[in-house]
């Protein structure tokens, strides 16, 4: 093993840096003000830096804490309970001692084959049901920090709905994906919109290689190929389409897509319609990964054992579940030297990190060109909706003509289009505004985080990621938390089974731009009230209350003396 | 005064109990039913405890003193 540096403590950890030819990867020492034994998975500190450049990225810490035994027990036990009712009124709806209000033939088809599994609606049927008044709650105004909430009821324990016509007004909004807070209505902002609304009409009635491309859409093409720092962009008007229909043009049979085990629906689908195989590799686990691609460069493909045609690594910029930030430098420094293609999907990261806004690789400083493809969505920092692929020219417009949302599905609409641009150009400091919303996020995500922590909830993720869910583990808490939270005039979306494993239901906070201090010090409030209420202060750390830490963008804590 | 406070946590603690074993989702009827066959149980197994433990204890200590001896 060659001589380690010891370069300080951070955050209580002390801090070695390895020296290493292409990749220096190191892990931290837990030290005992944790006051227990903490895996290497549950708090990793890395840091990578390259040869050439000699200073380091700090890269902030992300933690997955786990509850104590007894959470984990209570948790199988409501689970086991209540799965013991379902199996009990499943009988008396056999039996027809109840009336069944779930989908069944009719009684001339009963000897046909069964059209609907019943036991595969089992958890729907008998969990869900009983409790999904806490979700689709229809909203009836814009939803930017604060919304309305129309009101309903359920005379039968939420089989039905119906509205009682009253509205619950100026409900903080803690789920909306609003990071910058241009989910607005306000005419003034909105008036190129409305301009290029009379212009362009709303419908663009084609898709994009027959009649529907319009110049607005080169404009923002050429906006977001700026904007990233690359050579070229295309834009697709569904972000989920953009990953699904795009990836099957990128990789086919005979190629290899190794996919991270937490990554989105999306990504998923459209890595199985590419009929590609598929690896996964743990979740942010940069062993995981490189034992794969060294078993993928060693034995090559199944049977024949040829070389694959393609390797291609397909992780995002802040998994939205977890709040934890990919390990970008480390994924880089493997993809060169296993020569494998980079598919990193900034949909929640675009934006809303980095010192600019310019996603995880501004986060973590390295060259855009060293990522081969890169995807964002628009849905959710720049308040439109729509997706793009980014990167080399001979990317682009082989998926311009390759790509199968580029030849059948209908071009993104002029509204939509130009309020990216007026969003993007706002970030970007073009159109002369000095609007500082990546700095209000940032200082919002830091204050929210480090006040939770320090109340004693169990946070998963990276300290930079605006994304914060909160665990709630058991089901019966998960139902009190949503309905309490509503009751304070608080909107959050709570998550459990099959979202998340079966132990980590969570509620998820989507921090905004928007939210002013006022309103994240009144959630704060609200929290820490339920969470004595509720008992959900699981954190075995202690933290001691620091005094609000000031921004740091650039500056690093640690600079190598070379 | 104190009857006050020792009933609203008693609402508290039962709050809990109803979370915890994630009844707070089921339908007030099957509260009833799964609260009396727990409390019963509960009780049934109080009741055993009082009633025979120490004479099993006592019996099992006796026989252990006789092994002992035997030998």
């Amino acid at each position: 093993m060659e001589a380690t540096v010891f370069l300080g403590t951070f955050n209580d950890a002390d801090i070695f840096w390895y020296p290493s030819p292409d990749l220096c990867l190191y892990y931290n020492h837990v030290s005992e003000v944790f006051g227990q034994f903490l895996r290497p998975h549950d708090l990793v500190i890395a840091l990578t830096c390259t040869v050439n450049c000699g200073t380091l990225y700090r890269q902030v810490p992300e933690s997955f804490e786990n509850p104590p035994m007894y959470v984990a027990v209570m948790t199988y036990l409501g689970f086991g309970i209540v799965t013991l009712f379902g199996y009990f009124r499943d009988f008396l709806r056999a039996v027809g001692l109840e009336k069944c209000h779930i989908a069944r033939e009719r009684e001339e088809q009963k000897d046909f084959v069964p059209l609907y599994q019943d036991f595969e609606n089992f958890y729907t049927r008998n969990l869900y049901m009983r409790v999904r008044d806490n979700w689709n709650r229809p909203i009836c105004s814009l939803p930017g920090p604060v919304f309305d909430v129309m009101e309903r009821v359920s005379p039968d324990y939420n089989w039905t709905f119906s509205l009682t016509g009253k509205t619950i007004d100026d409900v903080i909004n803690m789920g909306s994906y609003n990071y910058l807070g241009f989910a607005e209505n306000d005419g003034d902002f909105l008036k190129t919109v409305a301009d290029r609304t009379q212009q362009y009409g709303l419908g663009v009635c084609s898709t994009r290689q027959e009649m529907g491309n319009l110049a607005i859409h080169e404009e923002l093409e050429q906006l977001v190929a700026t904007f990233l720092g690359v050579e070229s962009s295309m834009i697709f008007g569904m972000g989920f389409a953009t990953n699904s229909m795009n990836i099957p043009a990128l990789v086919g049979k005979g190629c290899l897509i190794l996919s991270d085990e937490l990554n989105h629906t999306s990504l998923i689908l459209g890595a199985r319609l590419s009929g590609a195989t598929i690896w996964v590799f743990k979740h942010n686990n940069m062993q995981s990964l490189e034992r794969l691609l060294r078993e993928a460069v060693c034995s090559g493909q199944p049977r024949t054992h040829r070389p694959w045609r393609k390797v291609l690594i397909m992780v995002e910029g802040i998994y939205s579940m977890e709040g934890s930030v990919v390990r970008l430098p480390d994924i880089v420094a493997l993809k060169k030297k296993y020569k494998a293609y980079l598919y990193l999907d900034e949909a929640h990261s675009i934006g809303a990190v980095g010192p600019t806004g310019r996603g995880v690789t501004e986060l973590f400083g390295l060259d855009p060109s060293d990522i081969d493809v890169m995807m964002g969505t628009f849905t959710k920092s720049f308040g439109a909706a729509g997706g793009y692929i980014a990167g080399k020219k001979e990317l682009v417009d082989y998926l311009r003509s390759h790509s199968h949302s580029a030849v059948y599905a209908s071009a993104m609409s002029p509204p939509v289009t130009e309020q990216i641009l007026r969003a993007m150009k706002c970030i970007m400091g073009l159109d002369g505004t000095t609007v500082g919303k990546v700095h209000q996020l940032a200082e919002n995500t830091r204050y929210f985080r480090s006040r939770l922590q320090e109340m004693g909830f169990i946070i998963y993720g990276n300290d930079d990621s605006p994304v914060v869910p909160i665990l709630l583990y058991m089901p019966g808490k998960v139902v009190a938390f949503s309905r309490a939270m509503l009751k304070r005039k608080i909107g959050v979306v709570v998550v459990g089974f099959p979202a998340t494993p079966i132990t980590e239901a969570r509620a998820r906070f989507c921090l905004s731009a928007a939210h002013t201090k006022a309103m994240l010090d009144q959630v704060l409030f609200d929290l820490n009230e339920l969470g004595d209420d509720l008992c959900l202060k699981f954190s075995r750390r202690k933290y001691s209350p620091r005094p609000q830490q000031h921004n740091n963008n650039d500056d690093t804590d640690f600079e190598l003396d070379s | 005064m104190d009857f006050k406070y020792l009933k609203e946590y008693l609402g508290w603690l039962y709050y809990q109990y109803l979370l915890i074993t994630g009844i707070y989702v089921l339908e007030p009827w099957e509260q009833s039913i799964f609260n009396s066959v727990f409390f019963s149980s509960v009780a049934m197994v109080i009741y055993t405890s009082y009633a025979f433990v120490p004479v099993h204890v006592r019996l099992a200590l006796n026989s252990l003193v006789q092994a002992l001896l035997c030998h």
